[in-house]
């Protein structure tokens, strides 16, 4: 990734990114935007584009953007101290969500 | 992935608000009964109302397609035992339950002494819940294994109705049916277009209207504003419906860490439809209840916090080493108990100290049968309110029930106790047509005090809709004071009159740590009244300085106003009941009786002349649940006979 030029900037919202969207798949549809219930999304100034995510730290994880997502174009992105453990039984190995 | 600074980056300034903005501009809307909330209480209170011919507004501070606490979905139709595999009567069901409350996420063994149940809610409940599932189905929602994905689960029925365990072990009731909640929002915002309901999304409703502006007198509409555009919106109405649960956040500091947050409350929980009803002067019972939250907060994982655990239906719970723990299977032997007993919760903490338990615990999905592990996994996650993330999100990243175990986070976190406190259990004193006791103003789910859940939001959201619709058709409008809407649009729109200040979090955490200081668990008078004292000055010396940058903000900040009053509400109420009660989880130092029968009541407050009045209802001041319901109810007609 190219380096950014440096700004005088507040501290970046955190957890920064409840989804991911696909760029490829997603439309620009909006309906994510309507369907979110704290408006962490506003629409892309740009048609066509993905949201812009303005209200991470508003997001409450109901995933409904995901699901109800007519193009499967977003992914639930846990943040990193929300990620869940399980172990594999036949091994005793506890694994972790690490997409 | 797109965020503001790349727009800053793209662009060298921020973007403009993406959405018109109408401060200034007032649209004013009349209409016969008004819904304030749209989530599953509010859209059952717009569609039964609508139904009986009378004009329907439903206002909904999100978008009613996804939004409420039931937004996402629902996996437990709980207490219906009008439904017809049920083995057990309706009206004993509904005394029973009055008896010995059982609510989701209750501690287990929970046979308190007395009861602060909700009577009037109950018995709705337990005779229409049945009926008002069958329309869900009837307007498009799933209640039914159609496609054959579950034969030969425990608990379903040749109509493909499937039961959970859940207050039914070994099969004792069938009263909790299983469901796909995931389908019933959107079709509930179709049937209210149907019906030709009039819904005004993303609308923050900040007060009701009464008649005159005077406290204590009819209420005749609302007021609210558009949280995108700022627009501020009066209407007008002859009965008006509050269905917009309690406060999930009053007690919570931190603002960034929601995501733990994500059950039960809907983050747009903040108490709003409490402080309305308390400037209207309804009045109001067991606000006094806060106590620590059992869910996740951010500060510790706890029971089905963000990231999940594993008490989930029917699954063995077992330590690092594979050894059982004495720890209800939630499924059909212990009646889907949800926890373990105090005896069996000190038995777990015992064993860990002595080495009898290893850390950490997980639940054994791949130890059940097959199609009872696919129906934990797939149908109650994958249709409960915020889980389906779990199910999508878990499998991506390659947790397979059938090999893994998934953690269960029980202990993991030591034993103290999560976050204090939460305050959702209160609500407006209601009668049997869900009134409350302002005329023109009715109350459903949630928002109303000991509400159930999913199911009971539902039935009584339909119920108050028709009651509500019964009243606007006999009575005509009311006269509006200018004067009550002026000083509202003052108060609404102060913040945005200010560009510098303190912003809503700050807000919000200042008042979330003087209720933590001075409404804990251990409360006398003294600190009580420093604590009323500590939210006045909030009140006088910070408010005049909050400020707001946009219609979004805004929306923030008005919410932090509904959470100060729901806070001095919370305190006038604790100094109220002058004895202790665990039963409420209300302690007082100063008053360390637990129980004394003189206070086995519902203690009240409400706002005359804009002072604090307590009072005081027997605790079964609804009378023959019975008897009331049906005198209540003569010409109730049962399923909607579509047309």
């Amino acid at each position: 990734m190219p380096r950014k030029e440096p700004y005088a900037l507040p501290n970046i919202i955190s957890p920064a990114n409840p989804v991911i969207f696909n760029p490829d798949a997603c439309t620009g549809c909006n309906h994510c935007v309507e369907v979110c219930q704290v408006d962490v999304f506003i629409p892309n100034p740009e048609e066509k584009m993905p949201p812009v995510i303005l209200h991470p730290d508003e997001c409450w994880y109901c995933g409904c953007c995901a699901t109800d997502c007519p193009n499967q174009a977003i992914t639930f992105n846990w943040p990193v101290q929300q990620r869940a453990y399980w172990k594999d039984k036949a091994t005793g190995k506890v694994l972790r969500d690490h997409q | 992935m797109t965020k503001w600074h790349d727009l800053l980056d793209k662009y060298g300034k921020p973007t403009r608000w993406p959405y018109p903005i109408r401060y200034d501009e007032e649209q004013e809307i009349e209409t016969d009964v008004l819904i304030l909330g749209g989530g599953i209480a509010g859209c059952w209170a717009a569609i039964s109302a609508a139904r009986t011919g009378v004009t329907v507004a439903l206002v909904e501070k999100a978008d009613t397609i996804r939004s409420g606490a039931g937004g996402p979905g629902c996996d437990h139709w709980c207490v219906t035992p009008a439904n017809p595999h049920s083995k057990v009567d309706p009206d004993d069901w509904a005394k029973r339950l009055v008896e010995h409350p059982v609510h989701a996420g209750d501690p287990p063994n929970g046979a308190l002494p007395i009861s602060y149940a909700n009577g009037i809610g109950t018995q709705i409940q337990c005779r229409e819940d049945w009926d008002t599932l069958l329309e869900m189905e009837q307007m498009g929602g799933k209640i039914r294994d159609t496609d054959d994905e579950y034969v030969g689960a425990e608990g379903r029925y040749d109509d493909k109705l499937m039961f959970s365990p859940r207050m039914s072990p070994n099969h004792a009731t069938e009263v909790t049916v299983r469901v796909w909640g995931t389908t019933f929002k959107p079709a509930l915002k179709k049937e209210c277009q149907r019906l030709g309901v009039k819904i005004f999304d993303r609308v923050m409703v900040t007060n009701l209207l009464t008649e005159g502006g005077v406290q204590g007198a009819r209420v005749i509409g609302a007021m609210g504003f558009n949280n995108r555009t700022g627009e501020f919106m009066v209407f007008r109405s002859k009965a008006a419906v509050l269905a917009m649960a309690g406060s999930n956040s009053l007690g919570f500091l931190n603002m960034e860490l929601a995501g733990y947050n994500t059950f039960p409350g809907s983050r747009t929980k903040t108490g709003d439809g409490m402080a309305m009803a308390w400037r209207a002067g309804a009045e109001l019972t067991l606000m006094e209840q806060t106590m620590p939250h059992g869910l996740g907060t951010g500060l510790k994982h706890t029971w089905y916090g963000g990231a999940s655990d594993a008490s989930f239906e029917n699954i063995q719970q077992v330590d690092a080493n594979g050894k059982k723990l004495p720890w209800p299977l939630q499924g059909w032997p212990d009646g889907g108990a949800m926890g373990p007993s105090p005896e069996n919760r000190q038995k777990i903490i015992k064993g860990i100290q002595d080495g009898t338990y290893a850390l950490p615990f997980f639940g054994d999905f791949p130890g059940m049968p097959e199609v009872e592990r696919r129906a934990t996994w797939k149908l109650m996650l994958g249709e409960e309110s915020t889980t389906r993330n779990i199910i999508n999100s878990y499998e991506k990243a390659g947790f397979d029930p059938s090999r893994h175990q998934l953690m269960n986070y029980f202990m993991i976190e030591g034993t103290s106790p999560s976050h204090w406190l939460t305050a959702g259990r209160g609500g407006p004193v209601v009668d049997w047509d869900l009134k409350s006791t302002l005329d023109g103003l009715y109350v459903a789910g949630e928002q109303m005090f000991s509400a159930g859940d999913h199911s009971y939001a539902a039935s009584t959201g339909r119920y108050a809709g028709r009651k509500a619709a019964a009243y606007a058709r006999q009575i005509g409008e009311g006269k509006i004071s200018r004067d009550q809407i002026l000083l509202e649009k003052a108060r609404v729109y102060a913040p945005i009159n200010r560009n510098d200040g303190i912003d809503w979090k700050e807000l919000h955490a200042g008042i979330a740590r003087t209720l933590q200081y001075w409404c804990s668990e251990f409360k006398t008078e003294p600190i009580l009244n420093i604590g009323l004292d500590s939210l006045k000055e909030i009140q006088e010396v910070f408010v005049p300085r909050l400020y707001a940058l946009d219609p979004h903000k805004l929306m923030r900040g008005i919410e932090d106003l509904s959470l100060l009053t729901h806070a001095q509400i919370v305190i006038h109420a604790s100094l109220a009941r002058k004895a202790s009660s665990r039963a409420l989880f209300f302690f007082r130092i100063d008053c360390p009786d637990i129980d004394p029968p003189e206070w086995n009541k519902f203690v009240t407050v409400k706002l005359e002349n804009n002072k604090v009045k307590t009072g005081e209802r027997a605790l079964n001041y609804w009378g023959d649940m019975k008897a009331n319901y049906e005198a209540h109810n003569k010409d109730y007609t049962g399923v909607y006979k579509r047309k």
